[in-house]
């Protein structure tokens, strides 16, 4: 009897039904069995415990951890520095793709290294480099202090640290797409009289746009729990410049378990959505488009 | 090869925006590293970056790191090849759960982990009467990079060993090769450069990894303290630079890392014939 998940609609069908290319069933269900524990070991257990322990003292105290002020202005600011630094990466993102993937010019694979840079760096390092320049005893720190300018343990510097960790996401996601795609398309709606704007908008725009979506929701996730960056140049200031990763630390070292998992379930929420859209745009764009390197993120 | 006629336009205003972005963003302040360990003469810099507790912290990090990378490069191939090579009920679910850990944030994961392997968690109340202890020891450093890492892995491996010929297979198998010697004699020298090349950007992401591992670690000086929480530590006592030396160290083995990975990844493409 065929069950759901034995779907020949599954590509893995063609291995498991020629001879060749098929295990033993104990072989196949032990690596199975090996695999699937190493998953829930590693994988569904710290999620749900995120859960488990937020609902620990119930749902009353955990819905009072949420509205508490300090709480809520975590989740302004984690709102304020994505939506800064999303839509400036978007804009790079997809400037970077279009000069990259659209023209020939010497050094192109030593410009996608060096876009690539912030993944490499650890997230320590990214806070540091802003304390370096805009800190106190920072190359710009007099002359900042002199106008009354806080950069470090304020707003502007989270902003900074976010921009730079999420800097390669949208670039990084559009780059082999549209070099997949190749200029013909483009080409002919220029030679058709459209200008660039038009041409972008009514041809490009469509052809790259979930893989745009797919670079959006990482780059959204990596800026709203981004924690080793921002916490460097944060300052811990509660209701102020603290985040939600942040404030989820505060409480922690506090020993209040219950409303530390609270704000971090909102974020595992956060993430379970970015793995729902994730899974929903690779459903509609087919999986050309996923490689190594758009995974290798974050 | 600059094309003497460009049709499409745009090429001068995309590039000079992506390079001032670049240079503001990332590469200035990355200079800036590099200029301020400067004001450090040689040997001063030698004393901070090999000072006992610092290289206890490089222990660590790297012994810590290429065993989680050792780990994940087991268990990941092998998730990727069940993912790709067999049916079975939830496997929708779970390849999708594979990329959580680039979705939730580090905090998230440590304090998880944390509560997972105390001596009271779900984990922990199991491994405590063995006499195992994993959180706010070393042990739990690599269970949290394990975590990290697992998705570059499966990534990584993935889409390789959907694009494997299976005319190869079936050629072993004619000539009378048994599976586990076609695996090993046809499927895995294929594989090699993407398996290693996961592991290598696992083991790379380990070595920066913060914000997972300084829950579950307990941060004991000389024991279980990775380099990214030298520098925090050294910037909490204002020793700025310090911090940049031990900040130098790590760029400068992220370099070396990503020269490593990107030789990798030119063998992996060569190896399958895939374009990068």
């Amino acid at each position: 009897m065929a069950r759901a998940w034995q779907t020949t609609s599954d590509p893995a069908a063609r291995f498991e039904t020629r001879a060749a290319t098929r295990e033993a069933p104990w072989v196949k269900w032990t690596l199975i069995a090996i695999a699937l524990s190493f998953f829930a070991l590693f994988l569904l257990m710290p999620l749900a415990a995120v859960f488990a322990e937020a609902l620990r003292k119930g749902w009353a105290a955990y819905f009072a951890a949420l509205v508490e002020p300090d709480a809520l202005a975590a989740v302004r600011l984690t709102l304020i520095a994505a939506g800064i630094a999303v839509p400036l990466n978007l804009v790079f993102g997809v400037a970077a793709a279009w000069a990259i993937a659209k023209f020939e010019f010497r050094g192109k694979h030593f410009l996608i290294t060096l876009i690539d840079l912030p993944f490499s760096v650890s997230p320590v390092v990214a806070g540091l480099v802003f304390v370096l320049m805009f800190g106190a005893h920072g190359w710009f720190g007099a002359w900042l202090s002199e106008h009354d300018i806080k950069i470090i343990f304020a707003v502007p510097g989270i902003v900074l640290a976010t921009v730079f960790v999420t800097f390669p996401f949208v670039a990084r996601e559009l780059i082999p797409l549209m070099q997949a795609q190749g200029r013909e398309e483009e080409e002919a709606a220029i030679v058709l009289g459209a200008n660039g704007w038009r041409t972008f908008w009514h041809v490009t725009l469509p052809n790259i746009r979930w893989g745009l979506l797919y670079g959006v929701i990482l780059c959204n996730a990596r800026a709203m729990g981004e924690f080793g960056a921002v916490s460097v140049v944060s300052g811990h200031i509660r209701g102020e410049t603290n985040t939600m990763p942040l404030q989820v630390e505060i409480l922690y070292n506090e020993y209040q378990f219950a409303a530390a998992f609270a704000v971090a379930s909102l974020l595992a929420l956060l993430a379970l959505a970015t793995l729902g859209v994730k899974a929903w745009v690779e459903r509609h764009a087919g999986r050309a488009s996923r490689t190594v390197q758009d995974d290798a993120s974050s | 090869m600059a094309r003497t006629t460009r049709v499409l336009p745009g090429f001068g205003p995309t590039l000079g925006l992506t390079l001032t972005w670049l240079s503001l963003i990332v590469l200035l302040p990355l200079a800036s590293v590099f200029l301020k360990a400067s004001s450090l003469s040689l040997s001063e810099f030698w004393n901070v970056v090999s000072a006992p507790r610092v290289v206890a912290s490089y222990k660590l990090s790297f012994g810590m790191s290429l065993a989680a990378a050792a780990v994940n490069g087991v268990f990941g191939l092998m998730l990727a090849w069940c993912l790709v090579r067999y049916r079975f009920p939830g496997k929708r679910l779970v390849d999708a759960l594979v990329d959580l850990p680039f979705a939730l944030p580090t905090a998230v994961a440590g304090i998880s982990l944390t509560a997972l392997y105390a001596k009271n968690g779900w984990v922990g109340q199991y491994l405590d009467p063995l006499g195992i202890q994993v959180a706010f020891k070393p042990l739990g450093v690599m269970v949290a990079l394990v975590f990290i890492g697992l998705p570059f892995v499966v990534r990584t491996v993935q889409p390789v060993l959907e694009d494997l010929d299976i005319e190869h297979e079936e050629a072993a198998a004619s000539l009378g090769a048994s599976r586990w010697q076609t695996f090993r004699r046809v499927i895995l020298p294929v594989l090699l450069p993407a398996l290693l090349t996961g592991f290598a950007l696992a083991f790379a992401r380990a070595v920066g990894e913060y914000g997972s591992v300084i829950f579950i670690a307990g941060n004991i000086p000389m024991v279980s303290e990775i380099t990214p929480l030298m520098i925090i530590t050294k910037l909490e006592q204002y020793d700025y630079v310090g911090a940049t030396a031990v900040a130098e160290v790590m760029l400068l083995m992220a370099f070396a890392l990503l020269f490593v990975i990107n030789g990798l990844q030119a063998w992996a493409a060569k190896r399958t014939g895939r374009d990068r």
